[in-house]
Parts: structure tokens; sequence; C-alpha cells
């Protein structure tokens, strides 16, 4: 066993846990290759099991020979564990510090994690292309499903099968792809069934300085226009980002090669920009100065509410081409896996019913992040308290999740699940027992890590009878409607839920949550009581109906 | 009526502040309001604008469409017309401008509302709050506290009530000397008792102390405070203002508390700023809320700006203060502010709120709002502009009282038996003039008012509609378990209200609301169980008597009653400004369906 050589003190005794809003706990720390372990070894105690995995960043210090090690952890707790001995509290830290940066994605726990429920349903099958392409072709006959890409080579990102217009051919595809960044050429995101307008996504075109244009990328684009219509390019980019993107070989649809289509520049930012935005946010709501001015102020310099309104109003703006102008849409920024996908992935919340559930939730993630080739592994390698210099790590996946708890918040009964699902995503994008965010595209998770077969996917858990109750919200009723959210500044909250979680108690507001949940049972209740009267009562009516009549 | 030049204009456009859109209709201007009737024969909306509520009407630049009129309410409405005729919006401007400035007291709603009450009733409405039976409540009279007759003909103090609590041991002589040495007679009396501890609150204004200044009465009626109370001799006594204020106030013969001359006293300073700064604070949030496409970054930098939730958050950190003192240390704390009646309300108000279960509930919550704002002399009518007055007395000091009520009410959801629909509405009413509970500026101009006579109470009118205003998930065991409540003054709890200051903006709002949903739910479940009674009663009668007689089945449908009626959000694209598409074609808005909470004027007429 590898990690062994990593544990140098598997084993403390009397080490303190201190938690924010929980007593503290005295136990015993263990170590194991995966997990952090603390138990006070008495019944009735809740124990700490702490992924590996799930650390960001740890600090140490001494008072004398006693060691505390600070652990800032992804999902933005913090902890702190006293250790007795500063020998023992090196090592602990040292081996915590190599064991939650290990490189290798096969050391990872899901590898390991054997599941203690019985797998009912596979997640892992349950969303394929083919699937979803059968969902299509009940609605149109106008899109095919293509296997150009079924070994990975013309878009390593994409996966084996994508939907394509009809008539464009494979070769077309192959040529499009090689004037696409990443070789992302336009694939189709979504099928708006209410008019038959599309939103597709790609990579930025590859124009280059010297304007290079692509009759197969013109060909395929335009093959999703209806005659005599015409479509919107949204770039997610500012007109001048996007300028500058020339210069390194990518760049923008030039009016006068796509006559057809209309190119909307947006101000999305990029990935480094976000991460360290985040850092900011979660720095500011860790501040304990208590000065609303300072509050404020860090809240606004940290520029996070900003980017959750730009990127929902992006979403808003692609929702409204396609549901009010009656156009088809194409987004892509600059490689199409972050930004684009923030964009096709909230406009479906917005436009379409079925992606409010929370099997279609599901279904959305794996189609527009997973299948799409969002780099999860690259992205959330690290969150907000890592010190370290950042590579690729991102909030991307967060800022969708914000933007999608923005929009339950401004449609709390349109929603069948709750806050507590979209935040379980959050932890589990980041660490978790499960190998669905692993990997950064379909190819590296399927073919080379060989995901399905050796790990187990999230949606088997999810969907377990017994965790799906915790998920459901009470308040829902199924909306056939397009949600249009408010993007007014005023309109949008911070989501305490994730940024405020150890930092405040809720006990308040979950007693409360349950008062409600309850009155809707009463109510639900009662109904069915009602009904039941109702439908004895018509059965006496006109099992006498003989003796009523005069 | 006189005043009203044009009674009715035709083709007058609405504009949506935030939005393109708009819509004509017909403006009416009666002698009370001012009414637009949308022209469209499906929806046909109607505004409804008292003109108590106008708090300013601007004619601005001629258009090409027509003539626009600004006009800005003070329950935070902004309406936008556009009149077609410049001669039409100017009759409509200089009416409005005679209109909403009314000089007497005559000229206000309250005297002409009429809800259709005799005599009898609008009495027994008026005796709905009685203050003898709060300090009974408190336990007051006690062996320590007696009620004093020595303002019952307001010659010690006119802004004062006429009953008053005050130490058993201070004598007319301590009182009346007292009053001499405090800022507009108003000495200090008591406000709430706290039982457990038999810890009192107190408020008056400033000492007279300038800067030597002593009075052997005022410090013996200290004094009296401080026996009164066994538990604990030390006597708190909160100065709300600012220490640079309070110093101020010194070279004018006022100012504060010297700890060497008074014993057993702990002075302290808050930090509360004064009714100009809050004013202007207010101005600069709804001038930062008010722009059109606000960026984030604009808004969170006007936000910290203003000051407001600054201002807010010392308000509720004060109130924490004087909880803390009375029923942790259950020390006597004295409040007092400049002259007593703006900050020393809002301290006193918010802590019995925080200490006293009884006054987060409906009526608990009139009595409070009638004890420390209302007898005690809150200038409503100057505060709230009643009549055209001095712009600089005006401030929103009870609004901000409000605020404050709900940000614990989003802490502390199961603790209130109102919901903010009810704090919303009693805001409506300080300004609509259409009560007389509000009106002028003390107990005393209320009598010389004749205002039980002439007028009716709001807080009758706000009871037989508290279905409204019920919080659905209020919990009266809360109260048990939590009498006092603690709540975090960590910033990020304090929040932008955004259903009072945007009650109007409909665009801004959650498209469903949890609140409306869960009362409708709970409306029905009691409607429910009344159905499900009368079913089984049927069904056991049908068992019984099944071939005698013919029973009606159907008598109640539980469905319509309420829970199926559900308006359903949308909202058009357009609305909310996600960016404009550029090129030929635009998109067309549809009809928005859009569910208000309490955006429609619900006009009590």
């Amino acid at each position: 066993m590898e990690f062994a050589e990593l544990i140098k003190t598997p084993r403390v005794d009397g080490v303190v846990l201190h938690r924010p809003f929980l007593p503290t706990v005295e136990g015993t720390l263990c170590l194991t290759g995966h997990h952090l372990i603390l138990s006070s070894r008495q019944d009735n105690t809740e124990e700490l099991w702490l992924l590996h995995s799930n650390i960001d960043a740890i600090e140490k210090r001494f008072i004398g020979s006693l060691g505390t090690i600070i652990v800032k952890c992804k999902d933005l707790r913090i902890i702190q564990l006293d250790i007795p001995g500063m020998e023992e509290c090196l090592n602990i830290a040292s081996s915590i510090e190599a064991l939650s940066t290990l490189d290798s994605v096969s050391l990872m726990y899901p590898f390991f994690y054997r599941p203690m429920f019985e797998v009912i349903e596979d997640g892992w099958h349950l969303f394929s292309p083919e699937e979803a392409f059968k969902d299509l072709e009940s609605m149109t006959d106008e899109w095919r499903l293509s296997e150009v890409n079924k070994d990975f080579t013309v878009c390593p990102s994409y996966p084996s099968l994508v939907t394509v217009p009809k008539d464009i051919d494979d070769d077309t595809l192959c040529k499009a792809a090689a004037f696409r960044h990443g070789g992302r050429f336009p694939v189709l995101s979504y099928y708006h069934k209410k008019n038959g307008m599309v939103m597709m996504r790609a990579g930025q075109p590859l124009t280059g300085t010297n304007g290079r244009r692509c009759k197969e990328d013109e060909k395929l684009i335009n093959a999703t226009l209806r005659a005599g219509k015409r479509g919107y390019i949204i770039d997610t980019r500012t007109i001048a980002v996007a300028q500058q993107a020339k210069a390194r070989g990518g760049g923008f649809e030039q009016e006068a090669n796509y006559p057809q289509w209309r190119r909307i520049h947006k101000a999305i930012e990029r990935s480094n920009i976000l991460q360290e935005s985040l850092i900011k946010l979660v720095e500011a709501c860790n501040d304990q100065s208590n000065s609303m001015d300072r509050w404020l102020s860090k809240l606004e310099a940290s520029n996070w509410q900003s980017h959750v309104k730009e990127i929902l109003t992006t979403a808003c703006l692609a929702a409204q081409c396609i549901d009010r102008s009656g156009a088809s849409v194409l987004v892509h920024g600059t490689e199409g896996t972050d930004s684009t996908l923030q964009v096709t992935s909230l406009a479906q919340i917005i436009l379409e019913p079925a992606c409010r559930t929370i099997r279609g939730f599901q279904a959305l993630v794996e189609r527009e992040w997973l299948q799409a080739g969002h780099p999860f592994q690259q992205r959330c390698a690290q969150s907000a308290y890592s010190n370290g210099k950042p590579r690729s790590e991102a909030p991307v996946f967060l800022l969708f999740l914000d933007c999608v708890w923005q929009i339950l918040r401004q449609f709390p009964c349109s929603f069948q699940f709750n806050e507590h699902f979209l935040i379980t995503l959050f932890e589990h994008a980041y660490a978790s027992q499960f190998g669905t965010f692993l990997g950064n595209s379909a190819a590296e998770s399927r073919v080379k890590l060989k995901l399905s077969r050796k790990t187990v996917s999230l949606w088997s858990w999810v969907n377990r009878p017994q965790e799906l109750e915790r998920f459901v919200n009470p308040l829902y009723e199924p909306n056939s409607l397009v949600i249009w959210p408010s993007v007014a500044p005023q309109s949008l909250l911070l989501w305490e839920g994730v940024f405020l979680r150890w930092n405040r108690s809720t006990k308040f507001l979950d007693e409360a949550y349950e008062e409600m949940v309850h009155i809707i049972e009463y109510n639900k209740e009662l109904q069915n009581k009602v009904n039941s009267l109702r439908r004895q009562l018509a059965q006496l009516e006109t099992e006498d109906s003989p003796l009523q009549t005069p | 009526m006189e005043h009203i030049r044009t009674p009715k204009v035709e083709q007058v456009k609405l504009l949506d502040r935030f939005s393109n859109k708009s819509t004509t209709g017909t403006l009416h201007l009666t002698a009370t309001h001012l009414i637009f009737v949308e022209s469209n024969a499906t929806s046909a909306q109607e505004l409804w604008i008292l003109h108590h509520h106008i708090a300013s009407v601007e004619k601005l630049s001629l258009t090409t469409s027509g003539c626009p009129l600004l006009i800005q309410c003070r329950n935070f409405r902004v309406v936008h017309f556009v009149v077609p005729r410049e001669r039409d919006c100017h009759d409509v401007y200089s009416s409005l401008l005679r209109l909403l400035r009314p000089v007497s007291y005559d000229e206000l709603y309250a005297f002409s509302y009429n809800p259709k009450q005799n005599e009898q009733q609008r009495d027994e409405g008026w005796q709905l709050i009685d203050l003898g039976a709060e300090f009974e409540r408190m336990g007051v009279p006690c062996d320590q506290w007696q009620l004093t007759d020595v303002n019952r003909d307001y010659k010690v103090c006119e802004t004062y009530p006429r009953d008053l609590y005050v130490p058993i041991t201070a004598s007319k002589p301590i009182i009346v000397g007292s009053s001499k040495f405090r800022s507009k007679g108003r000495f200090p009396v008591l406000t709430y008792f706290y039982q457990e501890r038999k810890a009192a609150v107190c408020r008056c204004s400033q000492p007279l102390s300038g800067f030597s200044a002593r009075c052997l009465e005022d410090e013996h009626m200290l004094q009296a405070i401080s026996k009164a109370n066994h538990n604990n001799r030390y006597v708190y006594v909160m100065d709300t203002r600012p220490k640079l204020n309070a110093l101020a106030n010194r070279a004018a013969g006022k100012g504060y508390e010297n700890e060497d001359n008074y014993s057993n006293i702990r002075f302290q300073f808050v930090g509360i700023e004064n009714i100009h700064v809050m004013r202007s604070s207010l101005q600069k949030l709804l001038e930062v809320v008010g722009t059109r496409s606000l960026s984030v970054m604009d808004y969170l930098v006007g936000l910290e700006n203003s000051g407001w939730l600054r201002h807010i958050k010392a308000i509720v950190d004060a109130a924490i203060f004087l909880t803390k003192a009375v029923t942790v240390e259950g020390a006597s704390v004295l409040v007092h502010c400049s002259d007593g009646w703006d900050r020393t309300a809002q301290v006193c108000s918010l802590g019995a709120l925080l200490m006293d279960p009884y006054y987060r509930t409906i009526k608990g919550f009139m009595v409070l709002i009638e004890k420390d704002w209302i007898s005690f002399g809150h200038k409503f009518a100057d505060r709230c502009d009643q009549l055209d007055g001095d712009p600089k007395e005006v401030s929103p000091i009870f609004t901000q009282f409000l605020e404050c009520v709900w940000q614990l009410t989003e802490q502390f959801p199961q603790a209130f038996q109102f919901s903010e629909w009810f704090l919303i509405q009693i805001h409506e009413h300080i300004h609509s003039c259409q009560f007389g509970n509000f009106l002028g500026n003390s107990q005393r101009q209320r009598e010389e008012l004749q205002l039980k006579e002439r007028t009716y109470s709001l807080w009758d009118h706000l009871l037989s509609e508290q279905q409204l205003y019920l919080n659905p998930v209020y919990s009266p065991s809360f109260a048990e378990t939590h009498p006092v409540l603690e709540p975090s003054t960590q910033p990020w709890n304090f929040k932008f209200w955004r259903n009072m200051y945007h009650q109007f903006d409909r665009s801004m709002h959650p498209r469903q609301s949890i609140l409306k949903n869960t009362v409708m739910l709970k409306e029905n479940s009691k409607e429910l169980e009344i159905v499900y009674l009368c079913k089984t009663y049927l069904l056991l009668s049908w068992s019984y008597i099944l071939s005698l007689y013919t029973l009606p089945v159907h008598s109640v449908h539980p469905g319509s009653l309420f829970g199926e009626e559900r308006t359903v959000e949308g909202s058009s694209a357009t609305e909310n400004g996600y960016g404009e598409i550029k090129g030929s074609f635009g998109s067309k808005s549809e009809p928005a369906i859009v569910s208000l909470e309490f955006g429609v004027a619900r006009m009590t007429c």
C-alpha cells in the first residue's frame, strides 16, 4: 500500500477538535489513506470523517508542545485540531499535506470506495447520448447522431457521440473541427420544442490575425437555420478580449462570412479571475471585524455577485433569443468548456421545465458539463483557501450552481429539488467518494480511467429513495412556463447556504423550514382524506341512486 | 375640490421605471387620490395613489411623446407618467402641488375617511389599546414604581403622555426639578419593566448640563431609579448619540451626564446618527436602487456609501446592549438622545421587542408602537411630513425601526406572529393620514384635534384583517424557549429590504413567494378541516338514514375555495433588461402574468 509511506503517525490520542457551532470533541485522531478520522470512542458521539481530498489547505501553530492544525476544506469549512506533542503534530500535518495533494487520479478515493448500499439503478448508464437523441427524434428529424468522434480524435473533449444537423456529413464536421478551438465544432446543445429553435455550442473559431475562414464551419451552422431566418452568435467574451484572442490564433466569426448571424458579445470572466473572486469572497465571509462598511466593500471587491449577474444575464439573453425572438443561437467563448457551458445549461433551466426536476437536472449536468467536457479535475483541484499558485482552478461549476440557486430563490415552487441538492453537487464536484466528477472529459473518464467500471456514480446514490427524500422541494408544482429571473442587483442574493454555511447557526431557519414542510404535508394529507371521503360519498350516491329518485 | 383644475386626462402613458414597458390609460384626479386606469380592456388595472403619499412631483422637460410627470411617493412608489398635452400636464402638476401640501390638519384624509362604522364601533376601535393595562401587564405599579399625576395637564412636559410611571421615591419636587434640567422637560420615566429581574428601562432627553451645570433633583431622580432595583444598583445611562454630537451639544447648554455627579451610573455612548444623517442616508439609498440598469458594483458601493445598513445595525446593536444590561446583568437602564423622541424611541422599543415575546405578537406590536412611539411623542407629523412643514424635520426614524424588526424576523422566522406584510402596511399608514393614530406630534395635540371623535383607529382596521398579516410559521412555543432574542450582529445578517423599498417594482421580486404559498396552504387546510368534518358527518348520515333523505353532497368544494387558484409567474424577458438585442428583429413582449404580493395598493376607502 503506497499510502503507508506517507503516514508517519497513524494515530494520536488526546486530540481536541473545534468546529464552528458544534461542541468540541476530544478523542483519537486516525489517518488512513483517504480519511482523517476523529473519534471520541464513545457511543452516541459524532465521529469526524474527512476526506483528504476535501482538504484545501492547512496551517500549523505551536504553543509549547501543543500543536494546532487548522484544516481548511474545499467545502469552505474550517476546523481546528489541537494535537499534543510537537512531533506527532508535524507528522500529521505533513501526512495530510501529502495525502490531500496526490497527483494521480487513480489513487483517489472513488477507486477504493465500496458502496454500503445496494445499487438499484446504476447512475453510469442513466444518461446516454443515445437516450437524449431518442427524445430529440420524437420532436424533429432534422438532426442526427454522429460517430465522427468515436475514438476522440476529432475533438478530445467531446463525447464519442454528438448531435449535428442531418445534412452535414462527418467530413464537413472534421473540417469544421479543425477550424474551432480544441476541435470543438458546433454541436447541438438544446432543441426548443415550442418553436423548433436550437442552441448550439462550440469553441472559438480559429480565424487568427489574417481572418481565416472555413466554408464547412459556415455551412454547418447555417444548416441549423430555417429559410430566411437569422441566428445569434453569443460570444461570452467582450469584443476586446475576442480581438486579442486573434493574436493567439483564435478569434470570432466575421460578419462578412456569417451574414445570417448577428454576433453579441458579453463579458463573462475567465477562470483565473473567477478563482480570485472566490478567494476574496470567502475571505470576506470569514472576516470577523463586525463592520458593515468593511463587509460591503469586501463583498463588492470580490466581484462575485457581478459574475453571477453577468452569467445569468447572458443565459437569459440566449433564452430570450430562442424563445422570444424565435432565433437559433450559437454560444461560445474561448475554449467552449467553461462560460459557454454556464450559459447553455442555465438557458435550459430557464426554458425547459424538465431541467428543473431532480432527474432532469442530473441529465443536464451530465449532458452539458460532464459529457460536454468541462475539466472538473482541473477546475476543482483547489478551492478558496489554496495558497498554492493557481493553475487552472476556477469555480466555474460553483458559479453555475449559484445562478441556479438564484433562479430557485425567485421561483421557489418551480424546482423539484431544493438548495440542499445544489450544495451536495458543489461538495461532490470538489471532493467525493463517487467517480462522477473525476477526469476532465468523456474520453478521459470513460476510456482512460474506466470510471464506470471502477467507481460508483454519484447518481446511483442520489437517486436512492432514502437520499432523494432530502433533496425534494416540498413546494414544487410543475410549471410548464419559461421562467425569467430578475437580474437586478437587488434581486441577486449572496448564497448563504454555501458561503456562510459554517459561519452562522441555521437552527432557527431550519426549524422554520421544518414547520413549512409540516404545513404543506398536513395540507396534502387533508386533501387526500377529503378526496377519499368524497369518493366514498359519490359511491354511496350512485349505489343508492334508485332510492333518491322520488 | 377647488384645487383640481383638470379632473381627468386621457391617453396618459405610465412608464415602468426599470424597463421599457409602458401602459396607456386615463388619469383621474380626485380630492384624495390620483387614479390611473389602464385602458386595456382585458386587464384594466387601476393604480390609486393617495395624495398624502406623494412626496414630490416633478415636471420633466417636454419630449416628442408628451410631457413627463415624475411622482415620488413616501411608500417608495415611483411613477412616471407621460401626458400628451403640456397644458394638461401643467394642470395636473399644479393641482397636485397644492393637494400634496396640506396646511391644516383638517385637510388630512383621516377627517374625511369614513369606513361606515357607527360611533360605538369607532370608540371600541380606539379602546383596543390601553396603555394602563399594558403597564399592569408588566407588573407596574408595584412596590417600587408608581403612577404619577404630575403631568395630568401636560404642565410638566407637553410632549409626554398624561400618565407616567416613576420610582416611588421620586417625589413631585424631584420630578419637576429634574424636568427643568432636561431638554423639553422630558425627565426620566419608566417605559418598560422587566419583571423577572425587577429591572427598568427608562427614557428621557439630554440633561442641560452644558460644561458644568448640575441639578440635584435630576441626580436624585437617577438615584431613585437605582434604588428601585434591588438586584443591581448600577444604572446604565445610554446616550444613543455619537460622542462628538453630545460634546457639541454642551456648547448649547445641553450635553450628557457627568459620571462624577451621579452615583452608581455607568455612562455609555452608542453612536446612532441624527435625523439629518438618516434622512440623507435613505435618500442616497433610494437614489442608488432607483438607478436603471444598475451594476452589482454600483449597487454595493452605493449601499455602502449610503450608510443605511450601518445605521440599521447601529440601532440593533444598541438594542442588544440594552437587552443584555437588563436581562443578563439585571440592571436598570436610562436611555436618551437629544430630545428623546427619535433614537430613544428606536432603542427602547426594539429592546423591549427583544426582551418580551408579547411585543412580537400582532396586538403586542401595536401596543409597543402606541407606547414608545405615539404616546411618548415621536413627532410623526414632522418626521413623516404630514403637513407642509420644515423639510429638515422629515426623517425615516420610524421606517428604520420597522426595518430593524424585519431584520430580526429574518433571523428568527418563528418568533413573530406577523409577517413583513404587517410591517409594510403599518409603514403605508404612517404616511397615508387615513387613520388618526399617527397624526400630530404628541398626545396633547391629538387630544386637541379630537382624533378619537373625528377619525378612526388603524389598529382596529389592521386587526379586522389580521389574517392577511399572519406569519404562517409562527410558533407560540418559541417564546417559551426563547423569551429573550439574541440576534447575531455579523454584518451579513443585515440585508437590503427589497420588499419594502421596491414594494411597487414588481420586476424586482421573486415571481413565486414561499410566504404567500405557505399562507395559502395553511388557509386551505383550515377550510379542508371543515370540509372533512362535513363530509364525515355526511358519510355517517348516509349510512344511518340511507333511504330516508336525499342529501346535497356537494356542499363545499375545497379546491375552489383557495388552493387551486394559483397565479403563475412569467413576466416578459424584456422587462428584466438582459441586454438589447441588436438588429431588426427585436423581441415582442407578451402580456405578463405576474402575481403581485403587496404591490397593488390596497386602498380602504
